[in-house]
């Protein structure tokens, strides 16, 4: 389990947009009317949206009453589930997959490359642009190993040039396409000259 | 090898386009109808014929699971739930079929609401998928369009819903009971077993968890026939995989063949070979992290499918080859892979909760080679008190790669341990302290 810091300096009032609220009424439609519980993640993840990508306690609190439901259920609930960020992050965050498959293939590269380019800690915003990054757990891109996800997208396929040249595009505001940077067409197999082949070793 | 024309997921790279036009010239829902209007029994029948088993890592009988389902609709709605909660490490799968085959999964999941008399389907995908969340609401959106979705649904008399549910990046989530507490709202933890879902579910209401995979095959198998699906493949092992090769191999991807095929001819012919040649290779995790490695000699043989690698003490599991090289530290894979279950542990149990912990922290002091040889028993000892003794196979599933490391590289795990122990004098400290702790800040 992992541990979650809750941030310190929190905002008094939360109230959901009414284009959010709408989509409240859309998101509550998709389950039963006894199980209004059910909607806390979706919920959850609109509050994140609509709060540069963190969730205040007042936020949660909010959520508490709409589904009639405990705030400390809510809490649970926030705290549980990693994707949920109970701090503010930077507007590009950066998330570095590290388990095995990726790190096989140098994701420890791409760490070393994220303490120097954008801070020398985990959730840290960067001095120069908007930028934090975090370690993550399996991503499920293995095949396009070693790759990173910035907020939604995924980049795939990087070496140590390539990661570069996307995190100082993200310092600078001006992110990259996400997708391949090997240039391949998904996860089909691709045929490698044998120069190439030392590259990964 | 597979055959071409057997092939079931033909967009799996996405060459042909994902959108139901595309679909629709790939005969998905060709016939959709007439397949269900041959009624339950003649489905699950069929399914049972086919010999498909769960393609989520458990590799239970598909047919056998429907068949669990109530006859009959009572005082409560069944529902089914897809799980496309694809965390585990090695494995991307589920990830193609929702970006560039969803028809399939759709119709996949109309045919087996229809089986297990569900009305409305959940499929549950992890949050990290935005992406191809969207790309499958595109999809369902087009499929309602067409009236193969909602009241009647492609002209079946039978209503079908489908709603998509995220995840927030928990591992556990894709346990099936832990995967419905998540969409009643609660934390993903696990529920004692039985009652089985597929009679106390869903909002306590019958349920039939499925994995993408499975589901999506399903259309295929009915069209073409349950024989024809088991004739792929082996005895008891049919039909064709999706395999995600990953790790050191000179081009990682995912390519469907057929059960049964040597792990050799997988890795030279699709993946283009062990980086630095066959006899570079090190180990193979086969099935995705959960599953022991494999070493080199046993790789040499091996097939994939089930039962022989449940016969080389691994298991076929997600299908989620991890190639590791010579060049790599194996203590430190296995230790990394140790971390992740650390970190996804629910918590609901002690003995993975906590064993989780133990056993990362003695293989990093392994790695740092500041490990005796004491640790090596206790790290076996700490993984058999694990197993077994915790509620759903997360226990299983961290302490069996650890219990693969032993079984095959004990001696590369000796040789960096020594006899006399990191702390020798003795500490003023509760003996139930992991001395480790005490020496480092930050473990």
């Amino acid at each position: 389990m992992s541990i979650k810091k809750i941030h310190t300096s929190q905002p008094k009032e939360f109230k959901f947009s009414g284009e959010n609220m709408r989509k409240v009424e859309q998101i509550l439609k998709k389950y039963p009317e006894k199980n209004k519980k059910s909607a806390v993640m979706p919920l959850l993840y609109l509050a994140q949206r609509q709060n540069d990508n963190w969730i205040p306690l007042a936020a949660m609190k909010f959520i508490a009453k709409h589904l009639s439901m405990p705030y400390i259920s809510v809490y649970e609930v926030a705290t549980f589930y990693s994707m949920y960020n109970l701090e503010p992050v930077g507007k590009h965050f950066i998330q570095v997959c590290t388990t095995t498959p990726c790190l096989l293939r140098g994701a420890d590269k791409i760490v070393k490359l994220c303490k120097e380019n954008i801070s020398p800690n985990e959730h840290e915003i960067s001095k120069k642009g908007n930028c934090s990054w975090t370690e993550v757990e399996c991503l499920g891109a293995c095949v396009s190993a070693p790759m990173i996800q910035v907020n939604d997208n995924y980049y795939e396929d990087l070496d140590e040039k390539s990661t570069k040249e996307i995190l100082i595009s993200l310092i600078n505001d001006k992110p990259l396409k996400p997708g391949s940077y090997r240039g391949r067409k998904n996860t089909a197999p691709e045929k490698i000259s044998i120069n190439e082949e030392d590259k990964h070793a | 090898m597979l055959k071409k024309e057997n092939k079931i997921f033909k967009n799996l790279y996405n060459e042909f386009g994902w959108e139901i036009e595309h679909s629709l010239k790939r005969d998905d829902w060709k016939d959709t109808k007439d397949l269900i209007s041959k009624g339950r029994e003649w489905i699950i029948n069929e399914i049972k014929t086919s010999e498909l088993r769960g393609r989520g890592g458990a590799g239970f009988s598909t047919g056998l699971k429907w068949s669990f389902a109530p006859k009959e609709i009572g005082s409560r709605p069944h529902y089914l739930v897809i799980n496309a909660d694809e965390s585990e490490p090695g494995t991307c799968k589920d990830r193609d079929i929702l970006r560039f085959e969803p028809q399939k999964l759709i119709e996949g999941c109309l045919i087996a609401g229809f089986a297990v008399n569900a009305h409305i389907c959940y499929v549950y995908i992890r949050g990290e998928y935005l992406n191809e969340g969207k790309r499958l609401q595109d999809a369902i959106d087009q499929a309602y369009k067409k009236n193969f979705l909602g009241k009647n649904a492609c002209g079946t008399n039978w209503d079908f819903d489908i709603h998509i549910h995220y995840g927030a990046g928990a591992y556990i989530c894709g346990e099936e009971t832990a995967l419905l507490e998540s969409i009643e709202g609660n934390k993903g933890q696990p529920r004692l077993k039985p009652p089985f879902p597929a009679l106390v579910g869903l909002y306590g209401c019958p349920t039939i968890v499925n994995n993408v995979e499975t589901v999506a095959v399903v259309p295929t198998i009915l069209r073409r026939g349950g024989k024809w699906f088991s004739s792929i493949g082996k005895p008891k092992n049919t039909g064709t995989k999706i395999f995600c090769i990953s790790g050191n191999v000179n081009s990682p991807c995912n390519v469907e063949e057929e059960m049964g095929i040597p792990l050799k001819d997988l890795i030279e012919e699709y993946a283009g070979g062990v980086v630095g040649g066959w006899d570079n290779l090190q180990a193979v995790i086969p099935g995705g992290s959960s599953m022991p490695l494999l070493p080199k000699k046993i790789c040499d043989t091996i097939t994939m499918d089930f039962d022989s690698l449940i016969e080389n003490k691994s298991g076929l599991g997600t299908a989620g080859i991890v190639v590791i090289n010579k060049d790599q530290d194996i203590v430190e894979c296995m230790a990394r892979i140790a971390r992740f279950y650390k970190h996804e542990s629910c918590g609901q149990c002690t003995p993975c909760r906590e064993g989780s912990g133990w056993m990362w922290r003695i293989l990093d002091r392994v790695v740092k080679r500041k490990a005796t040889f004491s640790d090596v028993e206790l790290l076996s000892d700490v993984t058999k008190q694990i197993e077994g003794h915790t509620i759903c196979a997360f226990g299983e599933g961290s302490a069996w790669p650890v219990q693969g490391l032993l079984r095959h590289f004990r001696k590369e795990v000796e040789s960096r341990c020594r006899e006399e122990p990191l702390i020798k004098k003795k500490l003023n400290n509760p003996y139930l302290v992991d001395q480790h702790l005490l020496e480092n800040k930050n473990a």
